[in-house]
């Protein structure tokens, strides 16, 4: 590939606009085996920043995540696409999971399944994958088979192959969990070229720090509530919510059940 | 010694490899891979797709079938028998006594066989894969043909689990070929019928065959999932 090609990332971010966002989530709650896991969410995502989900463990991250994406149905409320091509949402989304769902193939052909799935021709897939290799720095492991990368490589992998489905919203569910600082690092460049090539990304971490660097809006959740929804400048400095607030200053949230409620619930409680 | 005699003689036949011993081996294997291949074309899809499709009475057809892998083969000799002798349903084929109808009742063998175990392997796949395939918008149709292709090395022992099946039974094809020489006499037909005259020799060389057989097929089975194994994890 010549050099021009290397300049140019895998999606072009002049032709991009909002072909199925904003995405709205209204009321939605989540339940299984009778508990509430997702409790009367609302919430809207727009095209253009990167939104990170932070929360605990079992906040609801991932829940939240795969009842966007439509893998799950809500018990309650609706999750709608309100953009101009409505019609066929799942076509524009990807998601990358928190362990790499690796096919028994090669690197390449991992790449080229998901492609030949959207539908995209032989001669247009091979240059989306030689592509996208070389943004995410696998050229050398092409031929490799996938499940004998290492955890980052998988990862990576994972990332290149919804990357390569030209998303307008990538869902992440922690992508860097199970990863070192360094695959970290490279995978957190990763992201930041997604994102610069236009794609909307909604990803969920428990990692305060990777949060501060990625993210442009925050929505804090915690036991399946959305607690707090603010631009990240204004969480990182100074959440609103009391729980954001200890969960920032890196306190362990295991209060009694009591004082779980939304703040504005509390609030009353103590005035009567 | 009679079997020392026996046990030579049976040697000699093997190292010969005389047309009467060729005949039978071979129309065995042409048999049972016949059965096999068909068998694979209904069990595969079909196994897999019981592993992705959710419906109701799924799981009562897995238990069904699970249990068909361990089927008396005189019993499903004896409903293919009934089937199509003259006066069953598929009388007029006039298939009967024919090599074709010992395919027909090893595929009934096989078939479940396949199926169930297809259905096993595939399901842990499918566990692993679901979301992903899901996530890219693959249809249940074609989340089985991604799931047969990426289990294709297990798929291989399945296959081979029912070969061995199709050729070591006796009981269904002696009942719907009738051991008749030259046309339906296959390897196990041919062992029960020698050893009843005390033709020793010819018994123990086809024995000795058909356990040969049985060996290098699962040999075979080992080593490629193995290699399978090491370069694919």
């Amino acid at each position: 590939m010549d050099s021009s090609a290397n300049e140019t990332l895998p999606n072009n971010v002049e032709n991009k606009s909002a072909r199925i966002l904003p995405l709205v989530l209204k009321n939605v709650s989540y339940e299984k085996a009778g508990m509430r896991l997702i409790k009367d969410l609302s919430v809207t995502f727009n095209f253009g920043s990167l939104t990170v989900i932070l929360g605990p463990n079992g906040a609801g991250k991932s829940l939240l995540l795969r009842l966007c994406h439509g893998l799950i149905k809500p018990s309650k409320g609706t999750v709608d696409w309100c953009g101009p091509k409505v019609s066929v949402p799942q076509r524009y989304q990807a998601m990358v999971f928190q362990r790499p769902v690796m096919l028994r193939r090669s690197v390449i052909a991992n790449l080229s399944h998901s492609l030949k799935y959207r539908g995209i021709n032989k001669a247009e897939r091979t240059q989306k994958i030689d592509n996208i290799l070389q943004h995410t720095g696998l050229s050398r492991l092409a031929k490799v088979p996938a499940r004998l990368l290492s955890v980052g490589e998988q990862q990576r992998l994972a990332v290149a192959r919804a990357w390569s489905l030209d998303p307008e919203v990538l869902f992440m569910d922690e992508p860097t969990a199970a990863l070192d600082p360094a695959a970290t690092h490279s995978l957190e460049n990763i992201i930041g070229a997604i994102k610069k090539s236009g794609t909307k990304i909604i990803m969920s971490t428990h990692d305060l720090g990777q949060a501060k660097r990625l993210a442009d809006e925050v929505l804090f959740l915690y036991r399946g509530r959305l607690l707090e929804q603010a631009d990240a400048s204004q969480f990182f400095k100074k959440p609103n919510n009391d729980l954001a607030q200890s969960f920032m200053r890196g306190e362990l949230l295991w209060w009694n059940r009591q004082e779980l409620k939304p703040p504005e619930q509390l609030k009353e409680r103590r005035q009567k | 010694m009679e079997i020392g005699d026996a046990f030579a003689a049976a040697m000699a036949l093997i190292i010969n490899f005389e047309s009467g011993l060729a005949e039978i081996v071979l129309l065995s294997l042409q048999v049972s891979i016949i059965a096999v291949a068909i068998a694979c074309l209904i069990g595969l899809p079909i196994g897999a797709a019981l592993a992705v499709f959710q419906f109701p009475g799924r799981t009562a057809i897995a238990v069904i079938l699970n249990a068909m892998m361990g089927l008396p083969p005189v019993v499903v000799g004896l409903i293919v028998y009934l089937t199509l002798s003259r006066s069953g349903p598929l009388g007029t084929l006039g298939l009967l006594y024919t090599p074709t109808a010992m395919i027909i009742a090893q595929i009934c063998l096989v078939t479940p066989i396949i199926a169930a175990l297809t259905r096993q392997t595939t399901e842990d796949l499918w566990q692993e894969y679901a979301e992903h395939l899901r996530s890219i918008g693959i249809g249940p149709w074609r989340a089985v043909t991604t799931l047969l292709w990426d289990n294709r090395f297990s798929l291989i022992t399945t296959i081979l689990a029912g070969f061995g099946r199709a050729s070591a039974e006796v009981g269904a094809v002696m009942i719907v070929g009738g051991n008749i020489d030259h046309v339906t006499r296959v390897m196990t037909t041919s062992i029960a019928l020698e050893t009843s005259k005390g033709d020793l020799a010819l018994a123990l060389g086809l024995g000795i065959i058909l356990l040969a057989l049985a060996l290098s097929v699962n040999a075979a089975a080992f080593i490629i999932n193995d290699a399978a194994m090491k370069r694919h994890g």
